[in-house]
């Protein structure tokens, strides 16, 4: 495992005069769920795109290595394609038929979507074109997730529920994970660590980790804390730590 | 788009419509609105079209027609469709070649007409090429539009998932822009349909627009109304026919979200 970093080193990303991430350094451990947070248009998307290799540092380096997937907010799927053809292109190393085959129902059970394999994602509500999302990138042999906004697009009992079926498929098949998101709960829900990047140009701000098991749910304390923690960084909530300790 | 539902029994109302038209036309005719060398009569155009089918000549000008607009729209489709890709996909040629495209696509293709028998004398050749003339400037247009339009998510996510070459021309690409192309061909097909029957009026000596010209230089109003009531029917056809590439499952989401 150990092999295969998954690290930003002091990198820094400008368009044009515009300078997005200054000197960031972020090293993701395998197995490890990061979400990133912070206020929009901060690069959170530019530090993903650079994982993924979509996009180069103007300074620093980025060591990526292993199968790397990205999944989107929304429209990800090829409309042209039906759910069973989406999800095969996560299988397209699996060259033995009878196993790809099975591997395909094995996705589609996990995602509970059986019965709806020559559905078109037009056909399917948004909740169940995320799952279908998801399967094609946890299929096959892949190291890493990156998740940019996957849920902002759903209702909110929705996006509640994907979470919960997203730690029950991470359970089944362990990736490491960098979650972008606006959510707060989101990454206060899932996240082993989230990373609060400053306004641009982004740097780390500060760093929570999260030790409570998954599934959490949303009203436990700790993930209360935590989204507590994470808005005071933000700067949207009073540092009401002290408060909370008289209590 | 919601849509009434209307009760099977609706299906006759364009019967009903038709019906109506014939009454007024059978009419007008009886009455002598017109005098009847410059107004057939329902009955008179049925007798010129069974004379027609009888001598055989009928089906030699729709197949000469046929042949002509199949080929001609080919072409146009052949060369557009990859002259259209290679265009939206780069930003340079196309700013290039669009100004040019765009002329053309708005001269009317009739406006080549002289050239056509200057260059390519009486028959089928001179209707080929006015057809590609009027087809293939807006393929090239529409095949642009819409390969500009794809989503860059779909590159984006065909190459994440190692498409490249001539698997993401085909799986990606091609079907990314297959709902915009099979709309402008609907289009493109009805405008090559009214481009051959104007060709061989002047630039033929066979095929239905011959027909009805022919028809009208011998004063044959019914054999003229009978040609002109074939061109309608068989337009409407090649728009039926094409009609059903939009029913092709993979296709659908273009027209349904």
């Amino acid at each position: 495992m150990k092999d295969k970093p998954l690290r930003l080193e002091n990198v820094s990303r400008a368009f044009g005069a515009v300078e997005v991430l200054r000197a960031l350094s972020l090293e993701v451990e395998r197995g490890e769920f990061v979400a990133v947070v912070g206020p929009s248009g901060c690069g959170k998307t530019t530090l993903l795109n650079l994982f993924s290799g979509f996009d180069k540092p103007t300074a620093g380096r980025v060591v990526s290595a292993g199968r790397v997937r990205m999944v989107y907010q929304q429209d990800g799927l090829f409309p042209w394609s039906t759910v069973s053809e989406n999800i095969l292109m996560g299988l397209s190393e699996v060259k033995d038929e009878r196993e790809r085959a099975r591997q395909l129902e094995e996705m589609l059970a996990l995602i509970k979507l059986k019965g709806f394999e020559q559905h078109y994602p037009h056909q399917l509500s948004g909740g169940m074109r995320q799952r279908v999302e998801l399967a094609r990138a946890l299929a096959g042999e892949t190291d890493t997730l990156l998740l940019d906004e996957p849920f902002s697009s759903l209702d909110y009992l929705t996006r509640l529920r994907l979470r919960r079926e997203l730690v029950r498929m991470l359970r089944e098949r362990p990736r490491t994970v960098v979650l972008v998101t606006h959510d707060i709960e989101e990454a206060a829900q899932l996240a082993d660590r989230v990373v609060v990047l400053s306004e641009r140009p982004a740097t780390i701000r500060s760093e929570l980790r999260l030790e409570l098991e998954r599934p959490r749910d949303l009203t436990h304390p700790e993930v209360v804390n935590a989204v507590h923690r994470i808005l005071t960084e933000l700067g949207l909530e009073r540092d009401t730590e002290n408060v909370l300790m008289q209590v | 788009m919601i849509e009434e539902k209307l009760p099977p029994r609706a299906r006759l109302l364009p019967l009903a419509v038709l019906l109506l038209a014939l009454l007024l036309w059978t009419t007008l005719a009886l009455l002598r609105v017109f005098p009847e060398s410059a107004f057939p009569s329902p009955l008179a155009v049925a007798r010129g079209f069974i004379e027609e089918v009888r001598a055989g000549r009928l089906l030699d000008d729709l197949v000469a027609s046929l042949f002509r607009v199949t080929t001609g729209f080919a072409l146009a489709v052949g060369l557009g469709l990859p002259l259209g890709l290679i265009l939206g996909g780069r930003a340079r040629a196309r700013a290039a070649f669009l100004p040019a495209v765009n002329f053309f696509r708005n001269l009317s293709p009739l406006a080549w007409i002289p050239f056509a028998i200057l260059w390519f004398g009486i028959g089928d050749l001179p209707a080929i090429f006015l057809i590609f003339m009027a087809a293939f400037f807006p393929i090239v247009l529409a095949t642009i539009a819409a390969v500009a339009n794809v989503p860059a998510v779909y590159f984006r996510v065909a190459r994440n998932y190692g498409y490249s070459g001539a698997r993401l021309l085909t799986q990606v690409t091609l079907p990314a822009i297959a709902p915009q192309v099979i709309t402008a061909l609907r289009v493109t097909a009805g405008l090559a349909w009214v481009v051959v029957v104007a060709a061989e009026m002047i630039a033929g000596r066979d095929g239905l627009g011959f027909a009805v010209w022919d028809a009208r230089n011998g004063l044959r109003m019914d054999l003229l109304v009978s040609g002109m009531i074939v061109i309608g029917l068989i337009g409407v056809l090649i728009d039926r026919i094409l009609l059903r590439l939009t029913h092709i499952k993979s296709v659908r989401w273009g027209y349904e979200r």
